[in-house]
């Protein structure tokens, strides 16, 4: 307890510290305002256009979360398969770390010209760019079981069914969660990639990534700062939740889930 | 609750002879095997096992003890010979049959009580009655206390007892072990094996019991069978003539502390054979 308060003064005074630095820059090298505005500038701007932020926020936060929950839901399936199928595993793995490298900026512009602007569009974006750390993790879950607990099954009878989803399913729901885990924390980064490409249907109201184009464009600096401030809130806070379902599925069994989040 | 047999009712054989119970037999018939990679791991075995007899499976490592048990369970396919479990192949027998491993191999994410209770999730039994038989087969091992926890929240030994009531939930006729004790300290793996022979004599069944020890095997069998490696064959058939029924007081007897050393010397007997076999193929120029 007391050494959490420590820490918590101690991360205090680490960000005062880095708040001077910022406006002591501002103030000695004479920087206008477009190239960089000082921190209670960017306070400001927050606090001006908390309405508009907060759209943004919660517009780019529902695409992220629809790409990832449905990268959660096909990478599973695609695991499970990759993990019956053992052949077609060694044919198509491959493919999904080809996923992982294609560099996500390369490949929003043509979803968007596929896929038409709006929403969807970013949620697919998105769900590319967390597809491959889900298939990735959950299959390498799925086929590192115990051969004893195999013969165990076996001795019972069971069936391919059975074995896959009473034993294969819960063994692999520690990688699922690593899956997750590092998929929350780039779902954030692929939305706002796609907003990039897509155009909002009215100005001024789009997810973060249109609004940080739409600020750059008029070198409203301070609010851009604002926005990079709420997105790394939404980062931050996907990544939590993700740790926190973590905890909550697997703390009573599973040893890594169980120091993560303190009492 | 479990009915407890007297126990001077000694001999399960006896046992059963009075209650016209019919037990499986175990009949293997000049068993071979050999692995993918050309390695003989057994050569023509023959042995049988009567109805109720407990037999252990000692020899050094790579004499196929293991294998041997895996055969009986037809979790692995023989090469050539024959194995009948109560008159039928292996695969079909399997619900005679329980496996407990040198491992408790638990599900981690599963409480006692559902670890306990998988095997007649598996093979879809009626759940009030499944809740019946897990409590009872808790209270057999002595762990109805621990029954909502989950298995990191155990100790070795009790890990080991959670996989045995696993074992007897399904009631098997015959339990094939590999090892089971290995991993557990000097003084859980007495327990362990007194309270083995406890539910032995209650529960008649047939059992083929793999182990490195000397003292457990001659604790525990009415016959050793003592393997030889390279390619694994039966060396030696050992009786073990120690009156029933066998508990802490038995270890302390002149009779056991014999049989101990006569088993012992067989094995090293056989430990040596294969070294000087080694040797001079070693020293071969």
């Amino acid at each position: 307890m007391k050494r959490q308060l420590w820490l918590m003064v101690n991360s205090v005074i680490v960000l005062t510290c880095l708040l001077g630095i910022w406006k002591l820059l501002v103030v000695l090298l004479k920087l206008p305002k477009y190239m960089l505005p000082s921190p209670e500038l960017v306070g400001g701007a927050i606090v001006d256009r908390f309405q508009a932020l907060l759209a943004a926020f919660f517009l780019t936060s529902e695409t992220a979360a629809i790409g990832l929950a449905a990268s959660i839901v096909v990478g599973v399936g695609i695991a499970l398969i990759f993990a019956q199928w053992r052949g077609l595993r060694r044919l198509l793995f491959p493919y999904t770390i080809l996923l992982q490298t294609v560099p996500i900026v390369a490949i929003a512009p043509l979803i968007v010209m596929w896929a038409g602007n709006g929403a969807h569009s970013v949620a697919i974006v998105t769900f590319i760019i967390c597809l491959a750390p889900i298939i990735a993790n959950t299959t390498q879950g799925l086929i590192s079981v115990d051969e004893n607990l195999i013969d165990l099954f076996l001795m019972h009878k069971a069936t391919p069914v059975q074995i896959l989803f009473k034993l294969r399913l819960p063994h692999a729901m520690p990688n699922l969660f690593v899956g997750i885990r590092v998929s929350a924390g780039i779902a954030v980064i692929g939305a706002i990639t796609g907003e990039l490409f897509t155009s909002s249907s009215r100005v001024g109201q789009g997810g973060l990534g249109y609004s940080i184009l739409y600020a750059s464009n008029q070198m409203e600096t301070d609010y851009l700062f604002a926005l990079v401030v709420a997105a790394t809130v939404l980062g931050f806070s996907f990544f939590f939740i993700g740790m926190f379902l973590e905890w909550y599925f697997l703390h009573n069994w599973h040893e890594s889930s169980r120091s993560e989040i303190p009492e | 609750m479990v009915e407890r047999v007297d126990s001077k009712m000694l001999l399960p054989r006896e046992a059963i002879d009075a209650s016209g119970q019919r037990l499986p037999e175990i009949v293997l018939h000049g068993v071979s095997k050999q692995f993918r990679n050309g390695a003989l791991a057994l050569q023509n075995v023959s042995m049988r096992l009567e109805k109720g007899e407990f037999v252990s499976l000692l020899g050094p490592s790579g004499c196929g003890k293991s294998t041997l048990l895996r055969l009986v369970s037809g979790l692995t396919p023989l090469s050539s010979g024959s194995i009948a479990v109560n008159g039928i192949t292996p695969v079909n027998a399997r619900e005679l049959m329980s496996f407990i491993f040198q491992d408790a191999t638990l599900l981690p994410w599963r409480t006692v009580e559902h670890n306990v209770g998988l095997g007649l999730e598996l093979e879809h039994a009626a759940r009030p009655m499944a809740k019946d038989k897990v409590a009872q087969m808790l209270e057999l091992v002595g762990l109805t206390h621990v029954a909502q926890r989950y298995p990191r929240q155990l100790s070795g030994g009790m890990k080991m007892r959670v996989s045995i009531a696993r074992a007897l939930v399904n009631r098997p006729r015959i339990l094939l072990l590999d090892e089971p004790f290995a991993a557990l300290d000097e003084m859980t793996r007495d327990r362990l094996n007194e309270e083995l022979l406890r539910l032995y004599l209650e529960q008649h069944w047939t059992v083929m019991f793999v182990t490195h020890s000397v003292a457990e095997a001659v604790f525990l069998s009415r016959r050793i069978v003592i393997l030889a490696p390279h390619p694994g064959r039966i060396a030696h058939v050992v009786p073990v003539d120690l009156p029933w029924p066998r508990t802490v007081e038995t270890r302390l007897t002149n009779a056991y502390e014999q049989q101990v050393a006569l088993v012992s010397r067989m094995l090293r007997s056989v430990q040596a054979a294969e070294s000087t076999v080694e040797g001079t193929e070693g020293g071969g120029r």
